[in-house]
């Protein structure tokens, strides 16, 4: 067994975070289509600070950023929403289903769009799909154990 | 920069997707330039203007890493792994396989199988680099 190197501290992962360009649109998307909902949604005058939650996990938020000064100067909001729209901001999200073909036939019925059709993998079936902006969503039907 | 660049950039990288899902089909620029909203020689200038290679460039990373991940997950022959990625000739696939990777498909299957991770980093990551090719032996 490794010992480990420093005392446990962290508890549990409670919010991560990824960049959208719009947050009306960013709620259309992961509440309208992919059944999210919303943990909170507040103006707090300088950010409106917006979470979403899968329903009945409660203990795992998504913030919903808009990249934008004050934050960060607008020069680089603009390089920020040019990766995310490239793909290529880092902003991925896996989801656990039960029925991986089931979601995905209702995804498609959303009009959502998927890059890749569910496929045999050696951990479980997934597919996946990109928000409006760009950001990689992966969607797994997971192995047991 | 900005919103015309950002719209432009997803169109972009819906059509990337596009070949990423179909690597096995020919390249069609036609139809990859409709998902792009551009015309055919403003998609091919535009691609490489945003994502560093030309659509032909990134197929052909996108089929060789496919045939990386078959050659190590599989026992299939070379010559299947060549057909099913979408090349229609084994010397061009065994050439431009070892322009990209730096080593015949055969050599590389030796390196045995790929740890678990999901797929899609498995494509992402295993897809040999664009800039500057494959090391001389």
């Amino acid at each position: 067994m490794t010992v480990p190197s420093v005392l446990p501290m962290m508890k549990r992962l409670n919010i991560s975070g990824i960049y959208v360009l719009d947050q009306d649109r960013a709620l259309d998307f992961y509440v309208g289509k992919l059944g999210l909902e919303v943990d909170t949604d507040v103006d707090l005058g300088f950010m409106r600070w917006l979470t979403v939650r899968v329903p009945g996990d409660p203990d795992h938020k998504i913030l919903l950023e808009q990249p934008s000064p004050p934050a960060m100067s607008e020069e680089t909001a603009v390089q920020v929403r040019d990766l995310v729209t490239k793909g290529a901001a880092g902003g991925h999200l896996f989801f656990a289903v039960d029925d991986a073909h089931a979601v995905h036939a209702e995804l498609r019925a959303r009009g959502v769009e998927l890059t890749e059709e569910p496929t045999e993998q050696s951990y479980g079936i997934d597919f996946g799909l990109r928000d409006p902006f760009g950001n990689h969503v992966r969607i797994a039907q997971l192995k047991e154990g | 920069m900005g919103p015309a660049t950002e719209d432009a950039n997803r169109r972009l990288l819906r059509a990337r997707d596009a070949m990423d899902r179909r690597f096995a089909e020919p390249l069609d620029v036609p139809a990859l330039a409709r998902i792009a909203l551009v015309s055919e020689a403003h998609f091919i200038r535009s691609f490489r203007a945003v994502f560093g290679e030309t659509p032909h460039r990134y197929l052909q990373r996108r089929r060789v890493e496919r045939a990386m991940f078959l050659l190590r997950t599989t026992d299939r022959s070379v010559t299947d792994i060549c057909m099913d990625v979408g090349f229609t000739s084994l010397g061009t696939f065994s050439r431009v396989f070892r322009d990209i990777v730096g080593e015949p498909p055969s050599a590389y299957r030796r390196r045995g199988p790929i740890g678990p991770v999901p797929s899609c980093f498995a494509r992402a990551w295993l897809r040999p680099s664009s800039f500057g090719e494959a090391p001389p032996p």
